[in-house]
């Protein structure tokens, strides 16, 4: 019996008027792969992920998350069926700690009442925190885990915002953008980490621009252009692709050798 | 204790419960203008069953209360429809209606009013005010109090984190609603007497004030408002009519000096004794 893959659209079609912003797009990420999604600017990419997390409706085809269909399910239920996501850019509660962002995410996890009326802030030793605090430490996330996450520097932030989404504990994770903005070791840092999270089981799927992260990190890429499918296949052979080339470079320039990569 | 003394303190019992009925909501990210309306609810429903059913004063109380938790409950639905200064908006409809509905209706007295046959001990007022407060604590301390603060952060992303929204503002609004159908029916049992006059706009913008003045990141917050709100007043009685200018001026200065209230999560923290607890996290994940 073949493995399901942890996600794969099938057809999946959205129109903003008369503008498809997904036309017919199908793929698979394997479970436990790491798959980056890229393309030019404008080409879908973010659209793609509102689709997949239910921030907005498909209007035809199917996303299958483990074989069952979510299309029609609203956010908050595709979360809790093992679906997690971050932001291009930082949405943590700005009102909330570094420890209670952190313990937001382990909302779908609270499902009965008692552990919604757990007081968890005065419980200083409770299993949310200490899974929270684990977890901030396997991150190297190294600050007070009370302070506010607002004055915190944006490489801090936009990990603090990864771990968030893990805490879930997803089958699938979705990340826009996570390395744009952090600084070379950073993102290494980041790579590494997300490396060692996948190893666990997990799933990602990633936008990413910076072409050096997507080498180390994803074996696998899709590559969208106008909201249509132009790439699915290995990193290494994304830039020899002619179609991916033309999407990036132009028609006119493809032809020229002395360009040796995109993005 | 003195009568201005402990009026005073039973006025400020009042207010305190009163503005965490309005905070509830408010940290869940709903701004409601329409608090009067909803006292009156309280206020005029413990008038109503003293007058017309021999229930004790301690059956009284709850009853009013849960029927104030009911309307706001129900008016939720609606209200929840509106958003920002829409919200506000219906929120000030619903209390005019209320005391609309209340002046014109023969039942509940009209402009006359109802007298209140019963009274309370001071003490009664002090026990709800410390039991709502601490209510208020736990409330903001679970995990349905952090999903009601993400809702206000920032309602698509707490979506994606499993929040389910829709249901936190509910409960928002019935909890809230509930606190201040507790606060009007003691406002009706300590005066004796409610008319709807009382229950006016200004009343509405004044609690909306307490709590926003007093910060609506905590619930310190309604505490520090019900404070400086109730008692500030009182100490510029000495100042005569220019207590209100002062105090008018004071709000502006607050507003300037602290938009996000008195009392801040940041001010907390700086204050809480945890602050010098050695427990930092080290580093321990290094990567590859």
């Amino acid at each position: 019996m073949a493995v399901e893959p942890a996600l794969a659209l099938r057809g999946v079609t959205k129109r903003f008027g008369g503008l498809a912003v997904s036309d017919d797009v199908s793929f698979d990420v394997p479970s436990g792969a790491r798959v980056a999604l890229i393309g030019p600017n404008g080409a879908g990419k973010t659209t793609l992920f509102n689709l997949i997390s239910g921030v907005h409706k498909i209007d035809s085809g199917a996303i299958l998350l483990d074989g069952k269909p979510i299309q029609d399910l609203p956010p908050r239920k595709r979360v809790r069926a093992g679906l997690s996501r971050s932001f291009q850019n930082i949405r943590l509660m700005p009102h909330l700690s570094v420890i209670e962002n952190i313990m937001l995410g382990q909302h779908t996890l609270a499902t009965d009442m008692r552990s919604l009326l757990t007081p968890l802030a005065w419980q200083r030793k409770s299993k949310w925190r200490i899974q929270a605090r684990d977890s901030m430490m396997r991150a190297g996330i190294d600050v007070d885990p009370d302070a506010s996450v607002g004055g915190l520097p944006y490489g801090l932030r936009k990990k603090i915002e990864v771990v968030r989404a893990l805490m879930s504990r997803p089958r699938l994770l979705m990340l826009d953008e996570p390395a744009a903005g952090l600084n070379p070791r950073e993102t290494a840092e980041l790579s590494a980490f997300l490396k060692a999270v996948a190893w666990d089981g997990l799933t990602l799927l990633v936008v990413e621009h910076d072409m050096s992260f997507v080498h180390d990190l994803c074996e696998h890429t899709v590559v969208l252009n106008f909201g249509r499918l132009i790439y699915d296949g290995p990193t290494r052979g994304v830039q020899d692709d002619r179609q991916v080339r033309e999407a990036y470079l132009g028609s006119r320039r493809v032809g020229a050798k002395e360009i040796g990569h995109v993005a | 204790m003195s009568g201005y003394l402990s009026g005073t303190l039973a006025i400020l019992c009042i207010n305190l419960i009163f503005a965490y009925g309005i905070f509830v909501t408010a940290a869940a990210g709903q701004i409601n203008l329409g608090g009067a309306g909803f006292q009156a609810i309280g206020a005029y429903a413990t008038a109503w069953l003293v007058s017309q059913t021999g229930l004790p004063i301690w059956l009284i109380i709850p009853a009013a209360t849960l029927a104030t938790a009911l309307v706001g409950f129900l008016i939720s639905f609606p209200v929840l429809r509106t958003r920002g200064v829409y919200m506000v908006l219906a929120t000030f409809a619903f209390g005019e209606v209320v005391t609309g509905f209340l002046l014109h209706s023969t039942v509940f007295g009209g402009a006359m009013g109802m007298v209140v046959p019963q009274h309370i001990e001071l003490w009664v007022l002090t026990v709800s005010a410390v039991v709502v407060t601490i209510a208020a604590f736990y409330l903001m301390a679970t995990r349905l109090g952090l999903a009601m603060r993400s809702v206000n952060d920032d309602e698509d992303a707490a979506i994606v984190m499993g929040v389910n929204v829709r249901l936190v503002q509910v409960v928002a609004f019935t909890v809230g609603g509930a606190f201040t159908g507790l606060s009007g029916a003691l406002y009706a049992l300590n005066f004796g007497f409610v008319e709807a006059q009382y229950f006016n706009s200004l009343l509405s913008i004044y609690v909306l004030l307490f709590v926003l003045i007093g910060g609506a990141q905590t619930a310190w917050g309604p505490l520090a408002g019900s404070l400086f709100f109730t008692l500030l007043p009182e100490l510029f009685r000495i100042g005569g009519s220019w207590r209100f200018f002062v105090f008018g001026v004071l709000i502006v200065l607050m507003m300037t000096v602290r938009p996000e209230g008195i009392v801040t999560r940041e001010m907390v923290r700086r204050l809480s004794p945890r602050r010098w607890w050695p427990y930092r996290t080290r580093e321990v994940y290094h990567g590859g």
